[in-house]
């Protein structure tokens, strides 16, 4: 565990190798009860409180499919473009582990619910990149285990353990890509954009929240590196259980540079499980799979076959929302962006509070321009996800409206915002108690004006002469003795105005 | 007056319900029986006379009260320890569950209270339901009523001995491989293995989910048909009990008649092995049932040459999983937990010392079978065999309505006679496996005394899935045939204890 390697440059590793990966994403549905009993899903209970005979493993108790759950399984592998079996059943798998209630999982084997599907990812510079899928299947969750008394909550050196039933039965879907071939130097790329298309997908078939950082959605990476040209696979590692878009990235990225290092150096690439640091961007070595495991899979007894009806599979089908890929497309176009500029959106968490802004009534520009802008300044040096900042897109609308209006200057609106997210009120409450309307009396904003001009002879010459650019300090002249509440482009024209000058 | 442990069910429902008698009188004589002659038999695990006396109480408060009450409301029964009970131990016959109080009822203990039944305890078993003797039981073995040296059929010993020694009218049996009718054959009783899926299995601790089937134990075709139709009927629970009406079973048993039936006779089911007054009581049993005016159909079935040993595979592979969660954490036993074991320590202690020899060697055969490599040869095979027995069958009921066969090869051997020798006592349920692997619905009810021991024979009748009722019909035919003919029940030949 504490052999450190002297790790390949990452060019350098590409250059001889090319990767091969396999990412199997787990997701915890957004039901409202167990996949195979009536208890609660709900997340923070205390623990053991959500638990019945059924997912307890009680001598006797039996499971009962959850509808739901079968139905999301199948909007998740329409969505992946899956085939969706007309018949299949679940299977035990059999290991003992003590968060297991039963010592064996309820899963599926060889009649996955869906399979032979495909999921295209955009990558950062806008390029569409194809992930195969093999196949989604039905699970359900462990229970958790708490090891205390080790150093870093690993079961080595625990002195004891608690477990945490609450979790055991919760349905999952897991999603496992073929082989993932030919994405090269950006395979690590590739991985993250695939989780976060998978992610944006889920969430879009509201299925679940999936947010990686409660564990709703975890990713295990399978990687292996083969010679350039070759055409078999290397020996694979699983890091498993990375649990953000980060990670996933830096975890490929990190087993690429490990495995070339052992292999140019002679050595073999053992099969293993790793675990993956974020605090060091590094994976150390898990158990090792001398021989694969031997789960002893066989049809569930105590569960009747899934035979989803084709009528069923086809309303399911119809029922579907926009896909996210498509959505993002349709929305590039329509608001006239570029697909870095729609990467951008999308890495910076604001794709949608930018459509509920639209929809609240500002235009595409002004609500891209705050949400990227302003706002994701704010978020960043909050250091929180955009949709949890103390605005509603409502309010950017609203803001986007008053500014439209021309009682708001960006200035001032910048300050209102300001205020919204200082908990200071609604955006026209701010406007109020800040006092920070345009000054729209142009009698007033006139007087202003004179007032700069005879402040400034020299300028004001200049102008004269024709150049119109030296109007901008007569302008802050005026900006400055109004506080900045003047509609700067009134203020221009009213100067040239009055010195008679007309731009050209 | 007939004392009131010798009535049947249906006659002391009729008292109860006519206030001829109350259902605290019938449960005190029965427990007083228990308390009579318990000791000498060992039918029963845990009696709960509490629990029992509380039950009779409320339906002869219901009955003052003038409300309506179940058709068996006030009857006393014997459960098999295998039905989770609330607030009662229940041990499947395992020292792993020693002490475990379940926190919930089975459907079926639940389907009993609501019809009124009076619960006297929980009946001895083989462990986890494994064997054919009652000796694989944990609390030791349970005597056959008829021969307290001889054993009383297994798995279900505890419930039929209950029934032929009077302790009880009604049993509640489970059926994997023969676990009700081969008890009932050695015990001169009657049981019924219903159609799979027939009777709720949530809550009956499972031992191989797609064989495992309740059903009732009585000691009359009438009386098993009143239990089979309380207990019966859909589970959304129990995702694999049938969601159709439960088969007229009463009624059937009421109307007993072979008049015009194709009853057939199946090659497979004789030869090497069955003992002579077996076959000649079965054989006596058919010429009664031609007398009766059944048209009697020779069969030929090859796949049940194979059942026992698909059996062999699949109930082991199956159990192999189930019993994994018997692992000290939770519930029951705990070995080895001194602070400082680790988990894995505790649970393999835990399996060592409560799990019994016919267990393990069933884990064991089962982790085998289901190992990769292995799997396609033994439980892929198997479950090929099982399907041919379910195409046999089939092909069977198209040209007969039911099939009879002796239940089991032999009767009671004495105690500790198959004990060290399993293969021996795995061909005590020769003839009943093959329903078990293909579903269907099969009774067993006595047909005489075999002449060499004078100890009871039973006669199986076989019916498709779903039509149990065929099961009663006959068999109430051939009851009432036999008691004709003896002059009285069969049962009443057994000694008085």
């Amino acid at each position: 565990m504490t052999t450190t390697i002297d790790l390949v440059s990452y060019e350098d590793a590409l250059a001889s190798y090319d990767p091969v990966m396999g990412l199997e994403v787990h997701v915890e549905l957004g039901t409202n009860t167990k996949m195979f009993c009536g208890c609660s899903t709900a997340l923070g209970a205390e623990p053991n409180t959500q638990t019945c005979p059924t997912c307890l493993g009680m001598p006797g108790a039996l499971p009962v499919v959850n509808a739901t759950g079968v139905e999301s399984a199948i909007r998740i592998g329409l969505a992946l473009n899956c085939e969706i079996a007309e018949w299949c059943r679940f299977a035990r798998k059999n290991y003992f582990y003590p968060d297991m209630p039963k010592n064996f999982q309820t899963s599926q084997y060889d009649e996955p619910i869906a399979f032979n599907g495909y999921l295209d990812v955009q990558l950062e510079d806008g390029e569409t990149f194809r992930v195969e899928i093999e196949r989604a299947h039905m699970e359900e969750d462990t229970g958790k285990s708490l090891h205390v008394g080790g150093a870093t909550g690993r079961i080595h050196g625990a002195s004891h353990s608690l477990l945490d039933y609450n979790r055991a039965g919760i349905p999952l879907i897991e999603i496992v890509t073929k082989p993932i071939t030919g994405a090269g130097e950006r395979a690590p790329e590739v991985a993250r954009a695939y989780v976060r298309e998978l992610r944006e997908l889920i969430r879009a078939l509201g299925v679940s929240e999936a947010r990686m950082e409660q564990g709703q959605m975890r990713c295990d990476v399978n990687l292996s590196l083969m010679p350039k040209g070759a055409e078999r696979f290397g020996t694979r590692s699983e890091t498993k259980n990375v649990n953000s878009l980060r990670s996933v990235e830096r975890a490929a990225r990190f087993e690429i540079q490990r495995h070339a290092a052992v292999l140019s150096s002679g050595g073999t690439i053992v099969q293993e499980t790793r675990h993956f640091h974020e605090d060091t961007g590094s994976t150390t070595s898990g158990r090792v799979k001398e021989e694969a495991e031997d789960y002893r899979y066989f049809p569930e007894p105590d569960l009747v076959p899934v035979a989803p009806s084709r009528e069923w599979v086809e309303e399911i089908r119809a029922s579907l929302p926009e896909l996210p890929l498509a959505r993002r497309n349709r929305l590039r176009e329509e608001w006239g962006v570029s697909g870095t500029d729609m990467q951008a959106i999308l890495n910076a968490g604001a794709l949608e509070l930018i459509v509920q802004t639209i929809e609240a009534g500002a235009d595409a520009t002004s609500a891209r321009k705050w949400w990227m802008g302003e706002l994701a300044r704010s978020a960043n040096e909050a250091g929180v996800a955009p949709d949890r900042l103390a605005i509603t897109p409502a309010q950017v609308a609203r803001v986007s409206e008053l500014v439209a209006k021309g009682e708001l200057n960006d200035k001032l609106a910048r300050q209102v915002i300001e205020g919204v997210l200082a908990g200071e009120g609604t955006p026209d409450e701010v406007v109020d108690r800040r006092g920070l309307k345009v000054v729209s009396d142009e009698g007033a904003l006139g007087a202003a004006v004179d007032e700069a001009i005879a402040g400034n002879p020299g300028v004001a010459d200049k102008i004269r002469g024709g150049k119109v650019a030296a109007a901008g300090a007569l302008v802050g002249a005026v900006m400055k003795a109004t506080r900045g509440q003047a509609d700067a482009a009134r203020v221009k024209e009213l100067i040239l105005e009055k010195l008679g000058v007309t731009e050209g | 007056m007939t004392e009131i442990i010798k009535l049947t069910a249906a006659e002391t429902a009729e008292r109860i319900a006519s206030g001829e008698l109350t259902a605290v009188e019938v449960a005190e004589a029965h427990l007083a029986r228990i308390e009579a002659v318990d000791e000498k038999v060992h039918a029963f695990l845990h009696i709960d006379r509490e629990g029992a006396l509380a039950q009779a109480r409320e339906v002869d408060a219901k009955r003052e009260r003038g409300e309506e009450l179940g058709p068996l409301a006030g009857v006393p029964l014997a459960l098999k320890d295998i039905f989770t009970t609330e607030g009662v131990p229940t041990t499947v016959g395992s020292k792993i569950l020693e002490g475990w109080i379940p926190p919930y009822d089975a459907t079926l203990v639940k389907r009993l209270k609501a019809a009124d039944v009076v619960i006297l305890g929980k009946t001895n078993m083989d462990e986890f339901a494994m064997g054919s003797s009652t000796e694989n039981s944990a609390y030791g073995p349970t005597g056959n009523p008829w021969d307290l040296t001889r054993i009383p059929g297994g798995s279900g010993g505890g419930s039929s001995a209950a029934l032929a020694a009077y302790m009880a009218p009604l049993a509640i049996g489970t059926d994997t491989g023969g676990s009700i009718r081969q008890p009932a054959a050695v015990t001169g009783t009657v049981g019924v293995k219903p159609t799979y899926g027939a009777v709720s299995r949530y809550g009956m601790v499972a031992f191989s989910s797609s064989l495992d089937q309740g059903g009732p134990c009585a000691r009359t075709v009438l009386d098993a048909a009143l239990l089979h139709e309380v207990i019966a009927g859909h589970d959304p629970m129990d995702s694999t009990s049938i969601d159709a009406p439960v088969p007229p079973v009463v009624e059937a048993a009421r109307n007993g008649s072979v008049a015009g039936m194709r009853v057939g006779v199946v090659k497979q089911f004789r030869g090497e092995g069955y003992q002579a007054g077996v076959v000649q009581r079965f054989e006596e049993s058919v010429e009664l049932l031609k007398e009766l005016g059944a048209e009697i159909v020779e069969l030929d079935c090859p796949s049940f040459d194979l059942a026992l040993s698909a059996y062999y595979l699949i109930a082991p592979s199956e159990c192999s999983s189930n019993l994994a969660r018997f692992d000290g954490l939770r519930y029951g036993l705990r070995v080895g937990d001194d602070g400082t074991a680790s988990a894995e320590s505790v649970t393999s202690l835990t399996r060592e010392a409560g799990f019994g020899d016919e267990v393990k060697r069933r884990i064991m055969l089962g982790t085998y079978a289901l190992s990769s490599g292995y799997y396609d040869a033994y439980y892929g095979s198997a479950q090929k065999v099982r399907t041919l027995i379910t195409r046999d069958f089939e092909k069977a009921f198209e040209q007969v309505d039911v099939i009879v066969s002796p239940t089991t090869p032999t009767t009671a051997f004495p105690i500790g006679e198959r004990a060290d020798d399993p293969m021996a006592m795995y061909l005590a349920d020769l003839c009943t496996i093959p329903t078990n692997l293909a579903g269907n619905s099969a009774m067993s009810l006595p047909c005489g005394l075999a002449p060499e021991d004078n100890l009871p024979v039973g006669l199986q009748i076989i019916a498709p899935a779903m039509k149990d009722d065929r099961l009663y019909t006959v068999g109430a035919a051939v009851e009432a045939a036999f008691v004709e003919k003896w002059g009285h029940p069969l049962i009443e030949e057994a000694p008085s204890l």
